[in-house]
């Protein structure tokens, strides 16, 4: 500053702000541009959509509100909808659970840990369609899991486990992910805290309870309210492994709305069902702002 | 009552000839039971992928007899075979092609967008980072339909540069914001060190930021990279000629093929997989420093 202010008069100083005002949007201009065409675009077009009759090609007729209406009645909205409950409930205990054991058993081991560490990320960084493959493998009546139980049970093929079954799939690859995330935050808690539970002779589960649960509070609730979100989303998966299948026993939202799109060709309903998906999310993140802004993780 | 109760355990706790003391044996036991647990862990993390290294080398015969066993032999012939079936050799082209597209394309869009929200102090540059948690949250099911219509139009399905674009429109507001994170560290002198000396806004990015920043640009890149090569939603949507497709979308048509020859679709599932465990292997603490530091998706 005391170097540059003898050099620049007040004016060419004001013009160099502006010119580095124009370079920073120039420098946005790409990131902004290709987001217009691709997201933004067609989002405000699936607004419009969704009060049409749409088939996906071809013209749209003005249907009001018609598409929501239908998608309130629609009882397989309504399964699906279970279906994404069941699946929120499950993939936000099962991986929570075993993420948190294992980044607290990491945290208090001195030997290994970026072993650990790795090979817990592996199924993360698994391609979805390798993973699923792996365990249609595993789950499969004649060759798999069941050859070592001695049960020839379909798990992916019938009505009353598919669910579960992805699931399974699905919360397998995920807890190494928060293991490691959970683990960083550890990382963070000061070990004086630890110090000071051991000497008023805390346990290791209560050191966990009042020292470690605490100390990553943010990422916790970060962490849980994007599983609401993500839960939401959930399609990869299912859509390799069941399709949604047998007899919708596994369809979720996503994959009903990807169905509806690209195989009813009913896409003004299948737009509707994505603005409802976008209005649920966007509530979740209100609701973390709000959280954020009265401190409550903190 | 409750004192009594205590002074009536007291004694009798004292009297135990094996009193338990915790602080002189626990920490050693602790230790091996923490690692026991965490063995257990990496075994159910890792073991479903063993099965699969293991079945690539059998044949369907001896699949059927030992699922989840070593092999006894060595054949090579399931990789052979699913190599020239599944047509790996152009799709794994096709992949690497995307991979770098997408790696150089996202880091390009992203090293700039994230220099001007960084160091530019351009005005509005907090509703642009509010919009891009934003855009990166949404489902893809709020644009998926007109954007597959639009493409339709200009002629970008079935094209590989069609789906490049999106990648990078996908890819990019994520990227931006976690290289951002890395472009806040880089000290204000180095870069107005950089303008005094004459350099253009441009350069400072090229010859300053960048390399300064450049394990943050690295982390990008493996992450964009790592996404690219096991993406299969947006290529099995727009990409339906069997000679453009990524090698997660040709896995998917083989498995769909050879839906019960196990040992065939393991040794193709390898392929995929390979690639990525290699980089992340090598990479390992750049992807762990990315994916944590709030490089959530």
């Amino acid at each position: 500053m005391t170097r540059g202010a003898p050099i620049s008069p007040p004016r060419r100083f004001r013009s160099a702000k502006a010119v580095r005002t124009i370079t920073g949007w120039a420098f946005l201009a790409p990131l902004l541009g290709l987001n217009l065409v691709v997201v933004f675009g067609p989002s405000v077009a699936t607004a419009y959509y969704s009060l049409t009759d749409w088939s996906g090609i071809g013209p749209a007729h003005w249907v009001g509100l018609a598409n929501y209406t239908r998608a309130l009645k629609d009882p397989a909205v309504h399964q699906a909808l279970v279906h994404n409950l069941i699946w929120f409930v499950l993939f936000l205990s099962v991986p929570m659970i075993v993420g948190m054991l294992a980044a607290h058993l990491i945290n208090r081991v001195h030997r290994f840990r970026t072993l650990y560490r790795a090979l817990f990320f592996i199924p993360y960084i698994t391609a979805s369609v390798v993973n699923a493959a792996v365990w249609k493998m595993l789950l499969s009546p004649d060759s798999g899991i069941g050859h070592l139980l001695g049960t020839d049970f379909a798990w992916l093929g019938d009505t009353r486990t598919s669910l579960y079954a992805v699931n399974v799939v699905v919360d397998w690859h995920w807890w190494g992910f928060l293991a490691v995330i959970f683990f960083a935050a550890m990382q963070g808690v000061e070990p004086q805290l630890y110090e000071a539970a051991t000497l008023d002779g805390a346990n290791t589960w209560r050191q966990f309870w009042h020292v470690t649960l605490p100390g990553i509070r943010p990422t916790m609730i970060f962490i849980v309210l994007m599983t609401i979100i993500w839960s939401l989303k959930a399609f990869d998966y299912i859509f390799i492994m069941t399709h949604g299948g047998p007899a919708d026993s596994s369809q979720v939202v996503s994959t009903l709305m990807y169905d509806q799109a690209f195989s009813q060709f009913s896409a003004g309903y299948a737009a509707a069902l994505g603005m409802s998906m976008t209005i649920v999310v966007a509530i979740v993140l209100v609701a973390y702002r709000l959280i954020q802004k009265r401190g409550w993780e903190e | 009552m409750f004192p009594t109760d205590a002074r009536v355990l007291g004694p009798a706790q004292a009297d135990d000839p094996a009193p338990r003391r915790p602080d002189r044996w626990r920490p050693k036991d602790w230790h091996v039971t923490a690692h026991v647990i965490l063995i257990v862990l990496a075994a159910v993390a890792i073991g479903p992928m063993l099965v699969m290294v293991f079945n690539a080398f059998k044949s369907n015969a001896q699949i059927g007899a030992n699922p989840l066993t070593p092999p006894t032999s060595l054949s090579l012939h399931n990789f052979t075979q699913a190599w020239h079936d599944g047509n790996y050799a152009t799709t794994m082209r096709n992949s690497i092609l995307l991979v770098g597209g997408s790696v150089l394309g996202t880091c390009t869009i992203a090293s700039l967008a994230a220099y001007a929200l960084s160091h530019l102090k351009v005005p509005g540059g907090g509703g642009v980072i509010a919009y891009l948690i934003l855009a990166s949250t949404m489902p893809v099911q709020l644009f998926l339909v007109p954007l597959f219509s639009m493409w339709t139009h200009l002629g970008l399905v079935d094209s590989r540069l069609g789906l490049l674009i999106i990648y990078w429109a996908t890819e990019a507001p994520f990227a931006t914001l976690l290289l951002r994170s890395f472009l806040i560290k880089v000290p204000r002198d180095f870069v107005e060190a950089a303008r005094i000396d004459g350099a253009s806004e441009l350069t400072i990015v090229r010859r300053v930021i960048v390399p300064l920043a450049w394990p943050g640009v690295m982390t990008v890149g493996l992450i964009v990279a790592l996404t690219t090569w096991n993406e299969f939603f947006w290529a099995m949507t727009f990409i339906h000629d069997p000679g453009k497709r990524p090698i997660s979308i040709s896995f998917l048509s083989f498995q769909d093929q050879y839906s019960t020859n196990w040992g065939l679709t393991s040794a193709a599932a390898l392929f995929v997989m390979v690639p990525i465990l290699l980089l992340f292997t090598i990479m390992q603490r750049h992807f762990v420093a990315g994916l944590t530091s709030g490089g959530l998706k």
